[in-house]
């Protein structure tokens, strides 16, 4: 293989471990805010989010600049296309930590609510899931990769559990609502934040495997049902 | 082992089933090939299937060239030749004493890298075949002539100098007209080696574009260097390297995971 286009392959690597830790930075110090009610770090998380968006839309041109020129196959070929696929989840958990901020700034402009003891955890574990997506692409990784597709439904439950003890939360004291809705948001966004790194989890397995194993059984179905007819 | 595409990926029993005798034109079982004492070809299963196109691929010297002849026995015209094995054309053992060697290479027609029209007019070189194989109702040679040029997309570019000289045609033109001039005996397989490798880009597209019409109606053996054009073209793409078949697959298969680290390598341009 020529060597450029194994230079071309590196440098692409390096972006995506860029952006990957740009947005694991962002989303880290989003949730931090929260936890240490530091307005300034909220406002930082949001000033830092156009430098993702910019990552974002340079990895897309190197990823067509390959396409294009090179006509990647196989290995090549399934690495392009998951780089295409993980820097969207990348940038959309960027979005996240820029809305989280925002949500902090308006918690913190509100009359403060108790601490849900379950949010702290639950936002770790995210994050811990972000992380392991991104070491799984590293290192091509697909055992990790199926562990944090796996936890996923830890993220859920831990969700469900705080959606109920927040409802419970607005009933119990109605003049709390506004910030118990901002808190409901930022809920939602981290749960969010473990669908998006098991997307990045699932195109791992592809790259490395080339198996497509995303919506697995609701697929399968459709496929033999169309199979049937 | 015989590599049968459909069976070798990660197919559905449904798919797996539309693989029966019916859809099978060539069975290539257990062959050897030698030139004098150098083994060329190692012990190839492959079976090749009806109305597709199967593209070989693989490096300078790995064997596909000498494949693509053993197919209509054109290696037999080299002296100190030898094959050992089978190969069934429709069930029948296509190196069987029977085997009327003439008659198989009109069943199993062939297009060369290098487009050699013979210096006739445009007409005569498609007409050629079948007067050599008796035809003479000149109406009848006419509208077989007209569909063959029809089948090889030239017919609009030549229509109106039948009669001029077909060594006057563009490079991508010549080669057009020895498909017209291979489909005129209505062969039943074509086989390729290399034919748009001489050509420009858009001669290369417009060949390209005419495989996958004619392979309506032909079974298509195409051997390629361009890796690029067997992915575009074939349904199911071989490897070979060293005088044997590493891997056959859906060309899909072979361009997006290959099971063979040996393919992978090769079709990511990693060696060869």
């Amino acid at each position: 293989m020529e060597r450029k286009f194994e230079e071309e392959l590196e440098e692409l690597k390096q972006e995506l471990l860029r952006i990957g830790a740009q947005v694991e930075r962002n989303i880290g110090d989003a949730l931090q805010s929260l936890m240490t009610r530091d307005p300034d770090l909220a406002r930082e998380v949001i000033s830092r989010d156009p430098a993702i968006d910019f990552s974002e839309i340079h990895i897309d041109e190197v990823c067509l600049s390959i396409l294009a020129r090179r006509q990647p196959v196989a290995r090549d070929l399934r690495f392009i296309t998951t780089s295409f696929k993980i820097v969207k989840d990348l940038e959309r958990i960027g979005d996240m930590s820029k809305d989280i901020s925002e949500h902090v700034l308006e918690i913190l402009r509100q009359p403060p609510v108790r601490d849900f003891g379950d949010l702290s955890p639950m936002a770790a574990f995210a994050l811990s899931m972000l992380k392991r997506a991104l070491d799984a692409f590293v290192n091509r990784d697909p055992a990790l990769a199926r562990q944090v597709i796996a936890d996923d439904d830890q993220v859920d439950d831990r969700h469900a559990q705080l959606w109920t003890e927040i409802v419970e939360a607005m009933k119990a004291e109605p003049h709390l609502i506004v910030p118990l809705t901002h808190l409901f948001s930022i809920a939602k966004y981290v749960e969010r934040i473990g669908d998006h790194s098991s997307n990045v989890a699932e195109m791992v397995v592809f790259m490395v495997e080339g198996k497509d194993i995303r919506h697995y059984e609701k697929v399968r179905a459709l496929r033999e049902a169309k199979e049937r007819y | 082992m015989t590599m049968q595409p459909e069976t070798m990926s990660n197919q559905t029993p449904k798919q797996t089933q539309t693989l029966d005798a019916d859809h099978l034109k060539i069975e290539v079982r257990d062959l050897d090939f030698f030139y004098g004492p150098q083994k060329a070809l190692s012990d190839i299963n492959m079976d090749i299937l009806t109305n597709r196109v199967t593209g070989l691929i693989g490096p300078s010297g790995c064997g596909k060239s000498t494949f693509l002849r053993c197919l209509n026995r054109m290696n037999d015209i080299i002296p100190g030749t030898r094959a050992e094995g089978s190969i069934l054309l429709d069930a029948e053992d296509i190196y069987a004493p029977t085997m009327d060697v003439v008659q198989l290479r009109c069943r199993v027609g062939m297009v060369f890298q290098k487009s050699n029209p013979f210096p006739k007019s445009v007409y005569d070189n498609v007409a050629y075949g079948l007067r050599v194989n008796g035809w003479k109702d000149k109406r009848e040679i006419e509208e077989r002539v007209e569909q063959s040029l029809r089948q090889a997309a030239i017919w609009e570019e030549v229509k109106d100098r039948l009669r001029s000289s077909a060594l006057d045609l563009s490079g991508g033109q010549q080669q057009r007209l020895c498909i017209a001039r291979a489909l005129a005996i209505r062969p039943e397989v074509l086989l390729m080696d290399e034919p748009a490798s001489a050509l420009d880009p858009i001669a290369t597209a417009r060949i390209e574009e005419l495989i996958q019409e004619l392979k309506r109606d032909y079974t298509i053996v195409i051997v390629t260097h361009n890796m690029q054009q067997a992915a575009r073209v074939s349904d199911f793409t071989a490897f070979f390297y060293l005088g044997q078949l590493v891997e056959f697959d859906k060309t899909d298969v072979i361009f997006t995971n290959p099971r063979e680290q040996k393919t992978e390598d090769y079709v990511t341009g990693r060696f060869g």
